[in-house]
């Protein structure tokens, strides 16, 4: 075999035997691979590889991407050293005091990792008994509010507090060296140590005085009681124990010194069931249609002018019963007065008449009135006076007189703010030129403050020690629940400062409770132990004290001490000043009962709360009746467009938008104070006027009705008035059922309404038809019951709910626009006449829209009603509403896409809808300061989501606390309880008028309260006569019952 | 004794032969775009712009652009939702009912009319987007797709669901229904075609049509399936669309008419608006002979008929609202006629029940203007019969205390001119680029019915004997 010559080559290369070919011939891979390359990633060419520009590019498409999706910055920082009682996720509650300007609660403030979030009412307190009312549920957002001062300032520069300090004492050693007045200025101070503290300062300068002024002032009941029993103070009312109330004026559920206490003791007898059937009859006779007025059995609308004739005749009417001398007053002609008479005569000693007057000769023979009904020692009590007003408008003329005299060397302004909030306040301020010195405390740069050279600014109440004593004998703590946000200091600290005492406040207010109670106090146990006792409790009742001074009483309760037998003076005073028929114009000025004096202006809260009667937020205005507004060619649309007013009082003139308001008296003007801020922030800065220059001072006499000299005419120019109602009457629909206590007492079911549905086989309850199977309940069945008779639409709970769960505020335009996104609501309806005629059926709708000319007023709270077969939940497209094992409509915000179908399903018109961006949003920056500011987002609830735009929103049931209540109870290894759970509007209620619990445990209050029958699984049978669901020919099966309101008035045949 | 058949009367007049009719609507095609196109094209554009800017707005800031509040949660948007949704049923109602009917004379108006559907449907389908809240996550959770969210699904009670299977399966059967009818006519255009982007475009749309008769003849069975597929949709999709309010519990809004009579309101609308743009387009196109005048005789008749049922539907809401004895329903239709949105009802009133009515004097029906007149009447009716429902039943309904008034912002008016922007850009763009009649089928009746036709064909018989007769 020949050996073949062939020669196989793999390429040309092999054939060629080029060189690049040998020498990569032995490799296992001919071709060149670039593995061992050069630093730098190229080869001996300087290519870059493949590789190479595979692992570039796969890192910049990394790093690109990665840069693109911006890692959000997340200022939650976990503790370094976890403080020893702060446990991240849970709450800590601690007790403290609410004062503002003589308003005083006790309180609970709940905090989380250690901001405060919630207030809420302190039940150990007997003096408030837990409850709480709008203004003090809001305050927790004035916590944060960044209109407040951040540091000292000297004369209008930011300063530091050594600087201040120095200078303020230099000056204030020379000025009492120089002899001149220095006058320390405040509203009521309740802190007995706070007393202590300024009584040492005037012991250090002799010449400094202690003015002491109310933004609303009741001085007159003091004169009054001064006059009858030789003691200046307001005594304590106790509306619970009276069968018969009459009003003149007073506001006492609404403003009159003590609401908070007072709505809950007279809803105490306004309740029904359990057996009991009666309850209070209230009559109330004013001018203006305010929250109190509402709630009376009887309203009778009287002038100012009238006022103290009206209550001359009540005297003479009942002491011409009780054998009593009368005087002689002009008649005038009033409804119900002889009526109020003769039940206030038949109930003598369970009656009480009070008036909202300052005028001492009118609230003497109120006095009087209560001492021939024997009412002092049983319904009043002066031996427990009430420390809520302790100003003096006498001490304080004098104060501006010295002022403008240049008496005053030195002022301090203790947090309070006369400029803004007294009739005299130009006075003052043009007084204050002529002063050396002159601090303000105030938390904020406000309308005083700013005429100042040195703001001292305070702490606010929850970064602060302090103690008060709303009633003798009575005490209560306030403690720091927060360090200070800013670089303040609170007030009696400074005054120790200036006065030189070394001392820290704290230790000054430990030692006076050492001495004054401690030492006093049998108690074994050591002052620390008695120390964190009181400050846990919140409360303390001293009550040796008491002892003492009832052993002082035994034999004078009731009788008058030193007072006056003739009030010849006081008639001749009256008849002086009052008017039977007054033909020109007269002002009624009031508080609101969400605003107040004025010093929360800055509280967007409290700017959007609807007024309880008028539904309006964001403004004050003239309210004035039907009957003028047409005389004077004012009109205003349902939709809040409306005529302005030129208010003139005297020399004083405002521009005001006019609201027609039913039940307002013909021939009076209502225009709330406490608007018209100019220095308060940018939430309550020119919201409305002013309307504190108004007030009528007569001698020392703050007149807060003027009947002289009251001018109003039209304004061409016309302005819109934010609503949250609209329509005011109730059209003749059973959503309010009602009757009277004569009826009730014949039938606990009166006023009840049984509708009825047609069938095939005859009539039917509602509740028989129904397409649903229904939902089992398991485990629990959460239900909520609300009492007409006891809701006094203070509106507490809308505020409540509203920091409990995060609901934005939307300013103004947004209410205009009908946008407000309030989980709760108070509707608020007016009663219609009867036509006098038969009408046809679309001209009785028409009439039906016109309230009364007094009408009567319901409040019904309205928020989700949970209905077991709920509209919103069968139409959501994407089932982000669905109906929880619990009985609980949930909305998850979170599936929600916002075809707000839900909304427009909902018979009850509860759903919120997130129109715009509320949080983080410039456009909603002033009025929704709590979520969009790193300081205002501090109040946020963390357990309630803060929702983002497009999605719809509704009350909750605050299924976080129901949920933190069911891990408690586990956690202990029980069934959850009462106790474990409430919602924010049920705590906040100082009614009482809701119950919320489960209704499948049978020993829950609101089980026992609706007497619910044997339930099975899936049905409620409810067995209170009262009890009724809104709507209830809908089926739509409500979780919510209200209680049939019952008034106590006579049938309408005797009423005539 | 002789009986004679009387002969029907020409659809298409003007004795047009097939090659007339190609010539007519293909010029449209195949000439330069007309300055009076041009300017039309321009307002719409303009007023797509102009509604562009208040989507965006809308989109950017959120709803609260709108006029909305805590009671009105609806208004504009849903109105406008139904009123385009109601135009949109009168072209698939020409070509698929009329169709099934045998109704010849449909054949010159259905390719608009259906054009007219898809656009009005495109533009109905913007609202239930654009008036969502949250439409970025809400466009796709609507839809009942598998997903990662857990056991998360839509719900199937909800008849806004209802609403995207009824729109989405009628949007799409119409597209197909009209594209198919389409396609001959692309061929014919296609093959005049003399510019190259032409034929390119026009060849791929036609999809390669052939001409061939089993092509002819697949053409003709699948638009029968389709027919017989849309048939039944003209009538669920406005029945599904009234359900969203139906099934409510809103006194005004839960009402068992509603089916049928949105039905007739859907199909008076959607005749009113084919009315309208026909006029115009036969005008401007001068199709004098094809879309004659009874043609419109006709449609206004349908037009009638339709307003008497919808008129007669109004009185029996009130019969029974008041039959109902429920003291809500009663006022809630108390309060349409007399409360503060009365002008509202009584403009409904009057456009949708009684202007139809003058439909019965020949004279009227046969006249132009005022026939044009009477279809943009009853379109702004059929706009305000749905403001009404939606509006005034919502704004006073259970509770008076949450009553309230509903006041249109510029971005209500402006989103309502974004659509109408899109529908003439999409209704120019076609009358410009796609042939408006159906060539086809038009040329299917000239035979049967055109004179000259008979006529020429008559002295081509004669010739042709005369002719034999010459051998």
């Amino acid at each position: 075999m020949k050996e073949s010559k062939k020669t196989y080559w793999k390429g040309l290369e092999e054939l060629a035997q080029d060189e690049s070919f040998k020498k990569y011939a032995e490799k296992e891979f001919p071709e060149h691979l670039p593995v061992n390359l050069k630093k730098g990633g190229f080869d001996d060419d300087g290519n870059s590889s493949r590789r190479d520009f595979l692992k570039l590019m796969g890192f910049g498409v990394a790093a690109a991407s990665l840069a693109a999706c911006e890692a959000p910055v997340r200022k939650a920082i976990p503790y370094l050293n976890k403080p020893v009682d702060i446990d991240p996720g849970i709450a800590n509650y601690y007790a403290s005091t609410y004062v503002n300007s003589g308003n005083y609660c006790s309180i609970v403030v709940k905090t989380r990792e250690g901001r405060p979030i919630k207030v809420g009412g302190n039940n150990l307190s007997p003096v408030t008994k837990g409850c709480v009312d709008a203004q003090v549920e809001a305050s927790v957002l004035s916590l944060y509010d960044d209109a407040r001062l951040k540091k000292p300032f000297l004369g209008g520069k930011p300063s530091s507090w050594n600087e201040i300090d120095q200078d303020i004492t230099g000056k204030l050693r020379s000025i009492s060296s120089s002899g001149d007045k220095i006058s320390l200025v405040s509203n009521t101070i309740l802190s007995p140590t706070t007393k202590a503290v300024i009584a040492d300062f005037r012991e250090k300068f002799p010449n400094a005085e202690h003015i002491v002024y109310d933004t609303y002032s009741a001085d007159g009941i003091k004169s009054a009681h001064d006059n009858l029993f030789g003691k200046p103070v307001i005594p304590s009312f106790d509306f619970s124990k009276a069968d018969v109330i009459v009003s003149f004026a007073a506001d006492f559920l609404g403003t009159w010194i003590a609401p908070i206490d007072f709505s809950n003791q007279y809803v105490k007898n306004r309740k029904l069931g359990d057996g009991k059937k009666t309850m209070s009859r209230h009559y109330h006779f004013e001018a203006n249609l305010s929250m109190t007025g509402a709630n009376a059995d009887y309203r009778v609308k009287v002038k100012p002018s009238q006022e103290g004739l009206v209550v001359a005749q009540l005297y003479n009417f009942l002491a011409k019963k009780a054998g009593a001398p009368g005087y002689n007053t002009p008649k005038v002609d009033v409804k119900f007065i002889e009526k109020a008479g003769n039940e206030l005569w038949s109930k003598r000693g369970r009656s009480l008449v009070i008036g909202g007057s300052n005028d001492p000769s009118v609230q003497t023979v109120i006095g009087k009135i209560n001492d021939l009904l024997g009412n002092y020692g049983t319904t009043i009590d002066i031996n427990a006076p009430l420390n809520y007003r302790q100003g003096s408008d006498k001490q304080f003329a004098g104060f501006v007189n010295d002022l403008q005299a240049g008496r005053v060397g030195a002022v301090i302004f203790l947090n309070a703010n006369p400029v803004y909030n007294h009739p005299q306040g130009s006075d003052i301020a043009s007084g204050l030129e002529k002063v050396k010195l002159k601090i303000s405390t105030s938390d904020r740069m406000d309308e005083t403050a700013a005429l100042c050279d040195i703001a001292a600014p305070e702490n606010h109440y929850m970064e602060s020690w302090d103690d008060a004593e709303p009633k003798p004998g009575h005490y209560s703590l306030m403690q720091p629940v927060i360090r200070p946000l800013f670089d303040t200091r609170q007030v009696q600290e400074s005054l120790l400062t200036w006065a030189g005492s070394p001392q820290s406040y704290f230790d000054y207010l430990q030692n006076s409770w050492r001495t004054k109670f401690y030492d006093k106090d049998d108690s074994a146990l050591g002052f620390q132990t008695f120390w964190d006792q009181v400050l846990h409790d919140g409360v303390y009742k001293y009550e040796s004290a008491k002892d003492v001074s009832n052993a002082d009483e035994e034999d004078t309760s009731g009788k008058p001490l030193t007072g006056i037998e003739d009030l010849s003076a006081q008639f001749s005073d009256i008849n002086k000043n009052y008017k039977a028929d007054n033909s020109g114009f007269e002002l009624v000025l009031y508080q609101k009962v969400g605003l107040g004096d004025g010093s929360h202006a800055n509280n967007p809260w409290l700017q959007e709360m609807p007024d309880p009667i008028t539904k309006v937020t964001w403004d004050n205005y003239a309210t004035i009746s039907l009957t003028d507004a047409k005389a004077l060619g004012f009109s205003m649309s349902s939709e809040g467009d409306t005529n302005y007013a030129n208010l003139t009082v005297g020399g004083a003139s405002v521009k005001v938008p006019v609201l027609i308001q039913p039940g307002q008296t013909k021939g009076t003007i209502g225009l709330a104070l406490g608007y018209g801020r100019t220095h308060a922030g940018r939430v309550g800065d020119n919201v409305g006027v002013n309307a504190y220059p108004l007030i009528n001072v007569s001698g020392n006499i703050l007149k807060y009705a003027v009947s002289d000299d009251v001018n109003i005419a039209i304004d061409p120019e016309r302005t819109k008035i934010a609503r949250t109602q609209t329509h005011q009457t109730i059209m003749g629909r059973h959503i309010i059922q009602e009757s009277t206590l004569e009826e009730y007492k014949k039938d606990p079911a009166a006023g009840r309404v049984f509708p009825k549905i047609a069938t095939s086989e005859g009539f039917k309850p509602p509740g028989m038809i129904s397409l649903w199977k229904g939902h089992e309940f398991n485990n629990h069945h959460w239900g909520l019951m609300i009492d007409m008779n006891s809701c006094t639409g203070c509106s507490a709970c809308i505020i409540s709910c509203q920091a409990e769960n995060n609901v934005p505020v939307v300013g103004k335009q947004e209410v205009l626009n009908r946008r407000e996104m309030h989980w709760i609501r108070i509707d608020r309806y007016y009663t219609s006449d009867e036509p006098e005629e038969e009408l046809g059926k679309i001209q009785t709708l028409r009439s039906l829209e016109e309230p009364s000319d007094n009408p009567e007023v319901t409040f019904q709270p309205m928020m989700c009603q949970h209905c077991n077969n709920a509209p919103c939940e069968t139409v959501c497209p994407v089932a982000a509403t669905t109906h929880s094992s619990e009985g609980l409509n949930q909305m998850t915000y979170n599936r929600c896409i916002g075809t707000r179908y839900c909304a427009n399903n909902c018979p009850y018109k509860v759903r919120r809808f997130n129109w715009f961006k509320y949080h983080d949003n410039d456009q909603f920056a002033d009025a929704n300061p709590s979520m969009n500011s790193n300081l205002g987002k501090m109040v946020l609830n963390p357990d309630v989501t803060v929702r983002s735009r497009g999605v719809m929103e509704k009350c909750s049931l605050c299924v976080q606390r129901i949920q933190a209540g069911k891990l408690a109870a586990k956690k202990e290894n029980r069934r959850p309880v009462d106790d474990d759970f409430t919602t924010a509007c049920t705590s906040s209620c100082p009614a009482d008028a809701m119950i919320f619990g489960d209704m499948n445990d049978p020993n829950s209050r609101i089980s026992k309260a609706l007497k619910i029958k044997e339930k099975d699984k899936t049905n409620v049978e409810v067995g209170e006569p009262r009890a009724y669901h809104v709507l209830e020919e809908l089926n739509v099966n409500p979780n919510v019952f209200y209680l049939t309101k019952i008034r106590n008035k006579d049938s309408e045949g005797e009423e005539a | 004794m002789s009986v004679t058949a009387s002969v029907r009367k020409p659809l298409i007049t003007g004795g047009k032969t097939a090659h007339d009719v190609t010539e007519d609507i293909c010029r449209q095609v195949e000439g330069k775009p007309t300055k009076l196109w041009l300017t039309a094209m321009a307002i719409s554009l303009g007023a797509l712009a102009v509604g562009a800017y208040a989507l965006l707005m809308t989109l950017w800031e959120g709803i609260g652009m709108w006029g909305l509040n805590k009671t009105v949660g609806w208004a504009w948007d849903i109105t406008n939702f139904v009123w385009w949704v109601g135009i949109g049923h009168a072209g698939t109602l020409i070509s698929a009912i009329l169709l099934l009917f045998r109704q010849k004379w449909r054949m010159s108006i259905n390719r608009a009319a259906e054009a007219m559907t898809i656009f009005a449907v495109i533009c109905a389908a913007q609202f239930p987007l654009i008036h969502m809240g949250r439409l970025w996550l809400g466009f796709y959770w609507a839809l009942p797709l598998p997903n990662t969210f857990g056991s998360l699904w839509v719900n199937f009670n909800s008849p806004l669901l209802w609403d995207v299977f009824a729109i989405s399966t009628y949007f799409s059967v119409s597209l197909v229904f009209w594209y198919i009818g389409l396609i001959p006519d692309f061929a014919t255009i296609r093959d005049r075609a003399t510019n190259k982007i032409s034929k390119v475009i026009y060849g791929s749309l036609s999809f390669g049509w052939d001409g061939a008769a089993k092509t002819w003849m697949r053409y003709e069975s699948v638009a029968l399936i389709l027919a017989g597929l849309a048939t039944p949709l003209v009538l669920s999709v406005h029945t599904i669309v009234s359900f969203d309010f139906a099934t409510s519990v809103i006194p005004g809004w839960h009402t068992t008419i509603f089916p049928p009579y949105f039905v007739a309101g859907a199909i008076f609308s959607g005749f009113a608006m084919v009315q309208t743009l026909l006029l115009v387009t036969r005008k401007v196109y001068k199709l004098e002979h094809y879309i004659t005048i009874n043609h419109i005789e006709l449609m206004n008749i349908i037009i009638m008929v339709t307003g008497s049922i919808v008129g007669i539907a109004y009185i029996t809401e009130f019969v029974i609202a008041f039959y109902s004895g429920v003291e809500y329903e009663e006022y809630a239709f108390i309060n349409r006629m007399t409360g503060p949105y009365w002008w509202a009802y009584w403009s409904m009133m009057t456009c949708n029940v009684i202007s139809p009515q003058l439909f019965w004097i020949k004279k009227i029906r046969t006249n132009l203007a005022a026939t044009f007149i009477l279809s943009i009447v009853v379109n702004i009716g059929m706009w305000f019969e749905r403001f009404v429902i939606i509006v005034t039943s919502l704004h006073r309904d259970f509770l008076p205390s949450s009553w309230a008034m509903f006041t249109p912002t510029f971005y209500d008016m402006g989103v309502y001119l974004f659509t109408f922007g899109l529908f003439f850009t999409a209704f120019f763009l076609f009358a410009k680029f796609f042939p408006v009649i159906n060539l086809a089928e038009v040329k299917s009746i000239l035979k049967s019915d055109s004179l000259k036709i008979r006529k020429k064909e008559d002295a081509r018989d004669m010739q042709e004997i005369e002719d034999l007769e010459n051998k």
